[in-house]
Order: structure tokens, then C-alpha cells, then sequence
């Protein structure tokens, strides 16, 4: 039975002094899904991505990927088992080459990451699979540009192409087209549909065009909580919805999430 | 300008590019190794001995700084550790050839780097600075109150002795160029280890350390082995400089020492291979400049005043700021 879920927290929780960002919830992330969690400023969505990765520690509940209690491993490991995340804020490494930072991620399951005495030249037998992943996501021109020197939109492929070099089961986004531009935002659902065959994918998402485009599963969080859970039609048509959105700051409309952003960087 | 038309020839770019890339740097090598070799025969061989040991050690600093992102401030540490079990060994055992006092005191500094580093790697930016400094204050105060230090005085008379038993060191220009092989084979160790799969990490971890962590790298691991190299080759500078000048002292341990070697790493350009090399030069003239006239005073003043000068000036240090400007005007 849990093995239709690829990822599942019980009643989890986590508490910040005095304070209760994320209030006993449980999710359910069906194998194959793209499932998003959607809310407004402050629900605690990056929260639930961080104590999913386990960059911020649970105060009680239980994280279960196929079946098997990980809520006692590290960031690391958790990504090494194939959960494997984005952030908020578009992360590479700035001054590698587009290139390096793909291959970064293959050197994971190479075995050589401690070598410190091998030639570099050792690498390139990696490069060309660096290359079809850059190539997947228009980039392949860019090989050997500094990442610093990309347009914000590419930095955003590039972190999508090297968290796919990882091969995860589960892909979690946090916000993958924040601050985009709506070519670059239909780039990007583009390039999550293609990444989400085969994989389960749990995103963060601000724009509800692109949810309603791409996603089979809708979990709404409100002030930590679970609101309410169903797909794109049921959920628009929740009046809770509606509420808590226009609530706070209107539908669809694309939050600078700072409050999160200020708890992420705790 | 033609942009190549599939991976393959990008690809193939990119590889030529690299090993363009590998050929200057194999010539400039080349270059300071022949000035390397003729200079004992201008300038006075312990001068130059005591360049080649700083920039020892602050090629080790800068494998943890410039590579890794951390700043240490306890390498000093390191340095009297080397220096002093080095001393130790071959004042009181004379049985025992330089080589294995060098390598002893190389070991202790390596052994002390794995307890400093288990300690403090865990911690960031300024917590692990001063953790680090605690640590080596520690260590001061060991030696300070350690008889076979000799405290203040310093331990003196230290034998150069025979190299394998064989080479007289008390020779100049045999210890010299005994220094420029140990100096060289560092180097080379530190440039191999920067663009090894190893360093690959290590600069991801520096750039992005959270994001090497969603990689699935469990990053205190590679801090910890860049904190043990970088400290076993400082603890090897300050036995090789116990065995040059025949004198450990005190003013290694203290935290000024960790200051300097911060010192010379920055206005060198710390994240570049020459950029210690060329700091621990320039800082070191300075200082034997300066003492030599009428502004000897002034050596604390003046290098601190560099040191402003580069921090909000030439953040990327004199290398740094060369390679900048090669960059942009020479293509």
C-alpha cells in the first residue's frame, strides 16, 4: 500500500520559538505524479521542502520515502537515496563553468570525489554525458561559459539540468520559474514535463498557471497547515482557497515569498 | 565569431582550450623553476630558505582559504608543531637523520590538524575562525609552559645534520636546494590536489555548500581532508624551517603567525596557486626592508596598512589582480 507513495510525511511538525510553521501535516506524493504545493506567503511551503531534505530538523513526525523511515538521515544522504532538490534562489555554482557544475553531480556516484591525487583529466570520460544534459535543456553552447556570466532563465535550466544528472526518483522544485519571464516560464514548464517522465516531481509553486498546466495534484497549505488536497479543478473551486488567497495577496499573483525566503536562510 | 555546431565540437573546444590552458602553466612553472634554481648564487640562500618556507605555508593555508573557503585562524598552530617536534627530535637524538625529524614533524602537525579540524569543522564562517584561534591559543600555552621548549628563549642549536645520512646540510646551498625539492613537490601536490576530481568538489562546496549537499556530498568529510592536508604541509614548513635556521621558537605559535600567513595569502591572491607564493615574497622583503632602516618601528603600521590597502582596494590580491588584467587586455 505505501508503496503507491513515493513520499509521505505523518503528522509533521516543526516549531520555531514560539512559533508553528508547519502544523501536523501529512502528505501523500503518488509514484508518477507532479504533485505541487501551493499557498500564500508564509504557509510554510519551503519549510515542508527543507525538512523533507532535511535542511531544518522535524520537531515530531515521520518522513517515509517508499516505505522506509528517513527521518533520521542527513541532507546528503537523503540525496544520495534519489530525493533530490532545487531552491528558492537559483543554485549553482557561480564560478564553474556550466559544464562543471553538471559534472559535479555525476562525480556523486563515481567514487573518485576524495581522489585528490587523480589528474582532472579523469573527469572527462563524464563530460559527455554533461553534454546531453546540457543539450536537454538548451544549454549545450553555453559548455564552457562561467555560470555567472548566464541569464538568470539559464541558471534556472542549468539547475534543473544538474539536479537531473543525479537521476532522482523525486524531483523537488522550490518556485522553478520564480522571477521569470513568461517565455522563459513556458521554457521551464516545458522542461519540467520532460524531466517529470518516469519521476515523481514535488514542486513549490507560486504561479497557478503553471500549475493548473503541469500538475496532476494539488496540496494547498495555509499558516503551516494542510487545507485541502485534490486536483486543479476541485481546488479552484475550494471557496477555503479562494479565501485564504484573496485573504492575503490574490490569486495567482507571483509572491516574493520573502518571508519564507528569511526562514530558508535560518 | 563561429559558434560550433553540435556538443561534440564544443566538447572538443573545451578539452583543447583546457590543454592550452595546462601548457602556459607547465612554461610558467618552468620559467620560476630555472630563476629558482640560479637564485642562491645572487641572493643569499637563508633569505630565499625563509621565502620558500613561508610560501610553504601559506600555499597550505591558502588549499583551506583560497580552495575551500575556510578561515582558519590557527595555522600557526601547525607551523610550531612541526617546527618544535622537528627540534625536539633531532637536538636529542642524534642518531637520528634529518629526514626523519622533517617527517615526524610533519606527522605531529598532521595529527594535531585532524583533532583541530574534528573540533571545528562543523562551525561556519567566524564561529570557525574562532574556534580554530581557541584551539592554537591552547596549543600556545602548551608551549610556553612546556619545558623542552624552552619557553621564551626559544630552543637553540638545532642540527641541520645529513640529509639520508649523506648530504651535508650545514652546507648553504645544499640545504637550499634540499628546500626547493620539498617546496616544489608541495607545490605540485597543492596544484594536482586544486584540479583533481577532489578539488572539483571542494570548489563546489566553497561556491554553493548547500547546494553541494542537495548533491548528495556530505561536505564536512572533504572539509576535514582539505584541514588535514593543508595542516600537515604547514606543520612541514615549520620543520623545515626549524632545521634552516636551527631555531623554533615561540613567534611561530603565536597568533601573530596566524595573522601573517592570512596576511600573505590575501595580498598574494588567495584562490590562485601563485598568489601565496608571491604574498609570502612580499611580505617577507617588507619586513627585512623595512628592519634594515630607519622605519623599523613602523613594520606592524606599514604591513597593516597593506593589508587595509588590499582588502578594499585589490581584493583579488597581486596575482589576482595581474591575471585580471592579463584578461582583459591581452585577451
Amino acid at each position: 500500500m505505501s508503496e503507491q507513495y513515493v513520499l509521505e510525511t505523518r503528522n509533521l511538525v516543526k516549531e520555531f520559538k514560539g512559533f508553528v510553521a508547519v502544523d501536523d501535516v501529512n502528505l501523500k506524493i503518488r509514484k508518477g505524479d507532479i504533485h505541487a504545493l501551493i499557498g500564500p506567503n508564509g504557509a510554510g511551503k519551503t519549510t515542508v521542502f527543507n525538512l523533507l531534505t532535511k535542511f531544518l530538523i522535524p520537531t515530531r513526525g515521520q518522513i517515509l520515502y517508499k516505505g522506509e523511515d528517513i527521518t533520521s538521515l542527513k541532507s546528503a544522504a537523503i540525496a544520495r537515496k534519489g530525493v533530490v532538490r532545487s531552491f528558492q534562489i537559483s543554485a549553482v555554482f557561480p564560478h564553474m563553468t556550466a559544464l562543471e557544475n553538471i559534472r559535479v553531480a555525476l562525480q556523486t556516484a563515481e567514487g573518485t570525489s576524495f581522489s585528490f591525487w587523480k589528474s582532472g583529466n579523469s573527469l572527462h570520460k563524464l563530460n559527455q554525458r554533461c553534454m546531453e544534459l546540457l543539450d536537454a535543456v538548451g544549454l549545450a553552447e553555453f559548455a564552457n561559459t562561467t555560470t555567472i556570466e548566464l541569464a538568470y532563465g539559464r541558471k534556472r535550466a542549468l539547475e534543473l539540468a544538474t539536479t537531473l544528472a543525479m537521476e532522482p526518483e523525486i524531483l523537488l522544485l522550490d518556485e522553478p520559474t520564480q522571477g521569470m519571464g513568461s517565455e522563459d516560464v513556458d521554457r521551464v514548464v516545458e522542461l519540467v514535463r520532460k524531466a517529470a517522465d518516469g519521476r515523481t516531481v514535488l514542486m513549490v509553486e507560486h504561479n497557478l498557471s503553471v500549475v493548473s498546466k503541469l500538475c496532476d495534484r494539488i496540496t494547498v497549505l495555509a499558516q503551516g497547515a494542510v487545507l485541502t488536497e485534490g486536483d486543479y479543478a476541485a481546488v479552484s473551486a475550494d471557496p477555503r482557497v479562494r479565501e485564504v488567497y484573496m485573504g492575503s495577496e490574490g490569486s495567482g499573483e507571483r509572491g516574493t515569498a520573502s518571508s519564507e525566503e528569511a526562514e530558508a536562510a535560518q | 565569431m563561429n559558434q560550433p555546431v553540435n556538443s561534440a565540437d564544443i566538447h572538443k573546444a573545451i578539452v583543447e582550450q583546457q590543454a592550452a590552458q595546462d601548457r602556459k602553466k607547465m612554461m610558467l612553472n618552468g620559467v620560476l623553476l630555472l630563476l629558482l634554481l640560479a637564485a642562491p648564487f645572487i641572493i643569499y640562500p637563508v633569505f630565499l630558505m625563509k621565502i620558500l618556507c613561508f610560501a610553504l605555508f601559506a600555499v597550505a593555508f591558502n588549499l583551506l582559504f583560497g580552495f575551500t573557503g575556510l578561515l582558519s585562524f590557527g595555522h600557526a598552530a601547525f607551523l610550531a608543531t612541526g617546527g618544535y617536534t622537528t627540534g625536539y627530535l633531532l637536538s636529542n637524538y642524534s642518531g637520528l637523520t634529518t629526514e626523519v625529524g622533517i617527517i615526524a614533524g610533519t606527522l605531529t602537525a598532521t595529527a594535531l590538524g585532524v583533532a583541530f579540524a574534528l573540533l571545528s569543522i562543523r562551525r561556519q564562517g567566524i564561529y570557525f575562525a574562532m574556534v580554530t584561534l581557541a584551539l592554537a591559543q591552547l596549543v600556545f600555552f602548551f608551549f610556553v609552559q612546556s619545558e623542552f621548549t624552552h619557553g621564551e628563549d626559544g630552543m637553540h642549536g638545532i642540527p641541520r645534520g645529513e640529509l639520508f645520512g649523506l648530504i651535508n646540510l650545514e652546507d648553504n646551498l645544499n640545504m637550499y636546494y634540499f628546500v626547493l625539492v620539498v617546496f616544489i613537490a608541495c607545490y605540485l601536490l597543492v596544484q594536482r590536489i586544486v584540479s583533481s576530481p577532489y578539488g572539483q568538489i571542494l570548489k563546489a562546496i566553497k561556491q554553493n555548500e548547500p547546494r553541494a549537499v542537495s548533491l548528495g556530498y556530505n561536505v564536512d568529510r572533504y572539509k576535514v581532508l582539505a584541514f588535514v592536508i593543508s595542516a600537515a604541509l604547514a606543520g612541514l614548513a615549520g620543520s623545515m624551517k626549524s632545521v634552516v635556521f636551527q631555531l623554533a621558537s615561540l613567534n611561530d605559535a603565536h597568533w601573530h603567525m596566524s595573522g601573517e600567513v592570512i596576511l600573505m595569502t590575501l595580498v598574494g591572491g588567495m584562490g590562485t596557486l601563485l598568489g601565496p607564493v608571491v604574498g609570502a615574497t612580499f611580505v617577507v622583503n617588507i619586513e627585512y626592508q623595512l628592519s634594515q632602516g630607519a622605519l623599523r618601528d613602523w613594520v606592524d603600521p606599514i604591513l597593516g596598512g597593506i593589508f587595509v590597502l588590499t582588502v578594499l582596494a585589490f581584493r583579488s590580491g597581486i596575482v589576482g589582480e595581474l591575471q585580471k588584467f592579463v584578461k582583459k587586455n591581452l585577451g
